[in-house]
């Protein structure tokens, strides 16, 4: 019966479509390699021997296994302090993004709300049409938060965008019946919020937990105009002063020098910080994946 | 029971919201004070900027920056550059994220699927300095992995950035990189939501595969497309700051200079405040215009459109 059932298959689908198919396979497989490939040689440098990455040696595996690059990372205080800088401003600015999120997609998702669509063209105005950078810098100046951690905060503030997924969410997910069966308990706005939609929206929320914090995580853009102390830079202002502005020598390499060939060991840094830098956010994407998928396509549908 | 005035139906209303009015309150003051104070702060693009009295009490010169702006010779070299690298990135890069969706969402093989997509995605996080980094660390000459793979079929090594004619293409390629696992994402959701009954139609009808792709599958998600392609319109003077303003340097500044990077030069490292300002408010203000002009195109032509 076996047998037969899948010569059946095979009859029904024609040569153009095998043919499809296979095309299909080696698009994919191309597509995969193009972007495995980069990756896997990136961590594969930083593990290997100085001297056979100048020379071109390595390919695919590390050659000659060695954690030098490591070590000199680990106890550089620049690197270390825009690793916690980074982590402090992830943590407080994800936690903002949060609270004005809710605050701005609850009652907006709300169809009781009077005046709606008018604070809602207050919101969404915004992202098309912005005052620019010099009257930002000045107000942060006049706020007199220039200079400080709190400039990088605030002025990632909310995204209008992640606001429009939080809503549609709310809209779709959470029927009017629902709310009307809480006014009738004698529920009011806020404490519907508090106790029956946040807990109702959990997974909408881990999606924005995700979305701010990597952008946080990859965000050198404010700490650059908003501060200048290299005490408050985070990772990203970092690895720019290192990896492209080239000031790693005088930085990293001094007590290197000794072990491998200057040029060696500067090769080796760089994809060694990279590794370093990349891994918090990495090291969570496989477990993350599906709630960023998520909440593509719940932007997808207000699209 | 008497009427009610018009008066007291709008109060019934606004009590009525009065929680969630409360809830708004923290929002509506932050972005009052975060873009709203600003935009009005843009009016310093028609005053000369007086630090001892702050943006109320500085001068009004009219469009004299603007003029000084339009004069500049450089003015034109930006405003080009702006819209070659955006144009170009958006047209060259709009196909692959709907190739790659779609050629997943034929792939029946669940495991091929998904390392596929898990692997395709991944570039998206890595942040755009070290992607920069990463850029000039392939291309290096000693021991690049660009110039490495181009050794193996005899290119001599090339510096992608030692050149103003690399700029464009690796700024884009990179891009494309980078991003495409991840916009296909959105096309995938929309192409998981076809009727399945069109496809057994087809398959009745005797459609091959390409047939289905071309007349199911694409109409399918032509309004996604649309969509993406209006939003992306409005930011097209907005391309990424960060990623140009890394990759640029001396020897291909004269393609690498845009609006973006400009403003900021001239307003934070020159401190010409207003000067910069009329150049960002310029910016803004043909952003809108566009974002405006091609969701009105698109409802004419297509129906499809933001609002």
């Amino acid at each position: 019966m076996k047998t037969s059932n899948t010569q059946r298959k095979k009859i029904q689908e024609p040569i153009s479509d095998r043919i499809f198919n296979v095309c299909n396979y080696i698009y994919l497989g191309l597509a995969f390699l193009v972007v495995a490939y980069p990756l896997i040689y990136i961590v594969s440098a930083s593990f290997s021997d100085s001297s056979a990455v100048i020379r071109g040696e390595v390919w695919l595996f590390p050659v000659g296994f060695e954690l030098k690059a490591y070590k000199a990372i680990f106890s550089n205080k620049m690197i270390m302090t825009g690793y916690w800088n980074s982590i402090v401003y992830t943590v407080l600015g994800t936690v903002l993004n949060l609270i004005l999120t809710t605050l701005t997609a609850y009652p907006l998702a709300r169809k009781k709300l009077y005046g709606r669509s008018v604070i809602t063209w207050i919101f969404m105005f915004t992202m098309f049409f912005s005052g620019g950078l010099i009257p930002q810098y000045i107000l942060m100046n006049n706020l007199h938060l220039l200079n400080t951690m709190w400039a990088v905060i605030v002025s990632g503030g909310i995204s209008i965008y992640n606001m429009i997924v939080m809503r549609s969410f709310l809209q779709s997910s959470i029927p009017e019946d629902l709310y009307e069966a809480a006014y009738l308990d004698g529920c009011g706005d806020i404490r519907i919020l508090w106790s029956m939609v946040l807990p109702l929206s959990k997974p909408i929320l881990a999606v924005m937990v995700l979305y701010y914090a990597v952008w946080h995580w990859n965000d050198f853009f404010n700490a650059l105009i908003y501060t200048s102390d290299p005490a408050l830079s985070p990772l990203q202002l970092v690895l720019r002063e290192l990896l492209v502005l080239n000031k790693i020598e005088g930085q990293l390499t001094e007590s290197a020098a000794t072990i491998a060939s200057r040029v060696g060991m500067y090769e080796l840094l760089r994809y060694a910080i990279i590794v370093v830098a990349s891994v918090p956010v990495l090291c969570l994407y496989p477990f993350v994946q599906k709630h960023f998928v998520k909440g593509v396509m719940i932007g997808s549908v207000k699209g | 029971m008497k009427p009610k005035s018009s008066f007291q139906r709008f109060w019934i209303n606004i009590k009525g919201s009065a929680q969630l009015y409360l809830l708004l309150l923290l929002p509506l003051a932050f972005i009052i004070l975060f873009c709203y104070v600003p935009m009005y702060g843009a009016t310093l693009a028609f005053k000369d900027f007086n630090p001892g009295v702050g943006i109320l009490g500085s001068k009004w010169v009219g469009l004299k920056y603007f003029i000084k702006f339009f004069k500049s010779p450089s003015c034109w070299l930006i405003i080009k550059n702006t819209f070659i690298l955006s144009i170009l990135n958006l047209v060259l890069s709009l196909p692959f994220p709907i190739i790659l969706a779609i050629s997943l969402n034929e792939c029946k093989n669940r495991h091929v699927n998904k390392v596929v997509q898990m692997v395709t995605y991944a570039p998206y996080f890595i942040s755009t300095v070290i992607m920069v980094a990463l850029l000039m660390q392939w291309s290096s000459i000693n021991g690049g992995l660009f110039n490495n793979i181009l050794g193996l079929f005899g290119v001599e090594p090339v510096n992608l950035f030692g050149d103003a004619s690399y700029f464009r293409p690796t700024y884009i390629i990179s891009n494309i990189w980078q991003f495409t696992g991840f916009n296909s994402i959105i096309y995938l959701a929309a192409l998981s939501s076809v009727d399945i009954s069109l496809y057994e139609a087809a398959k009745v009808d005797g459609a091959s595969k390409l047939q289905k792709i071309w007349c199911i599958d694409l109409p399918s998600i032509l309004p996604t497309i649309v969509i993406l392609l209006i939003l992306n319109a409005g930011q097209i003077m907005n391309v990424g700051f960060d990623k140009v303003y890394l990759m640029q340097n001396q020897m291909n500044v004269q393609v690498s200079e845009i609006i973006s990077t400009y403003t900021y030069k001239i307003g934070l490292l020159n401190l010409d405040f207003s000067y910069s300002t009329a150049i960002g408010l310029f910016n803004s203000v043909v952003n809108v215009v566009l974002l405006f002009s091609v969701n009105m195109l698109s409802r004419k032509i297509s129906e499809n459109s933001l609002w």
